[in-house]
């Protein structure tokens, strides 16, 4: 793989919304694969057991961590699901202008925080 | 890849063939989650409480339970293919990233399958009326 031409390296781009919503994407994704699908085993494993695993899971899950990892996971499913939409849009060819782009971008980011904040909202108040 | 004729130099250097099935599956998959992932938030809502009596009697009912299957089934594929992704891009040894794919692939027919199991064992065997 030696010599081979070699794409205009990271560091050289200017950081936008785009690129945060980008790698965000990412970092969501491996992160819903890889603890969501772990807590949510977790609980389905604990509902099937039933008794005291279903009391060390609503244990865990009401602890300070617990809450953390929990509205971690809240966050990173709304914001993947939010730049999902925006990959969707992009694959038909859609909402590459600048501004738009742009534009596009900070609202991904703006909807998956606010999204998170209804949905424990919601919790709380239902 | 072999280094001595000049096709050598270039075989295995090319695609693996597997691109757009990989992308269509990601993107048919991703749609799924996006109707199901609503459902089940919503319903994590809509759910008078979240104790084990509630929950498991919520998974009684059929089309929960289907539901929550799709759910797994879906996005357990789309993040199988999400971490495959990830492992072709910063893992750079062969070998290393055709054997991490394949133990990924394992893991989460194997996970998979224990999570579907749970959601029918909670869904089969608790009493009461399933209506």
């Amino acid at each position: 793989m030696t010599n081979r031409p070699l794409s205009p390296h990271l560091g050289v781009y200017k950081w936008g919304p785009h690129m945060l919503v980008s790698i965000l994407h990412r970092i969501t994704g491996d992160g819903l694969a890889l603890v969501g699908m772990v807590v949510l085993v977790w609980w389905l494993g604990a509902l099937a057991y039933g008794g005291s695993a279903y009391e060390t899971f609503a244990w865990a899950a009401g602890t300070p961590i617990g809450y953390l990892v929990l509205i971690g996971i809240s966050w990173a499913f709304f914001n993947h699901l939010c730049s999902g939409i925006r990959h969707f849009v992009l694959d038909i060819g859609a909402g590459f202008e600048l501004h738009e782009n742009r534009r596009f971008s900070v609202a991904t980011l703006v909807a998956g925080i606010l999204l998170t904040a209804a949905f424990w909202a919601a919790k709380v108040l239902l | 890849m072999g280094d001595g004729t000049e096709i050598g130099k270039v075989r295995g250097l090319g695609p693996g063939h597997q691109g757009a099935h990989h992308w269509l599956h990601q993107r048919y998959t991703a749609f799924g989650n996006l109707f199901l992932g609503a459902w089940f938030v919503t319903s994590l809502l809509l759910l008078s409480s979240l104790d084990m009596d509630t929950v498991r009697d919520w998974l009684a009912k059929p089309i929960p339970a289907t539901a929550l299957i799709l759910l797994i089934v879906s996005t357990f594929y789309h993040a199988r293919l999400g971490l495959q992704v990830a492992i072709e891009d910063y893992v750079h040894d062969e070998g290393s990233k055709a054997g991490l794919i394949g133990l990924l692939s394992l893991v989460f027919v194997a996970v998979g399958t224990f999570a579907v199991f749970c959601v029918l064992k909670i869904s089969l065997t608790t009493g009461g009326s399933i209506l």
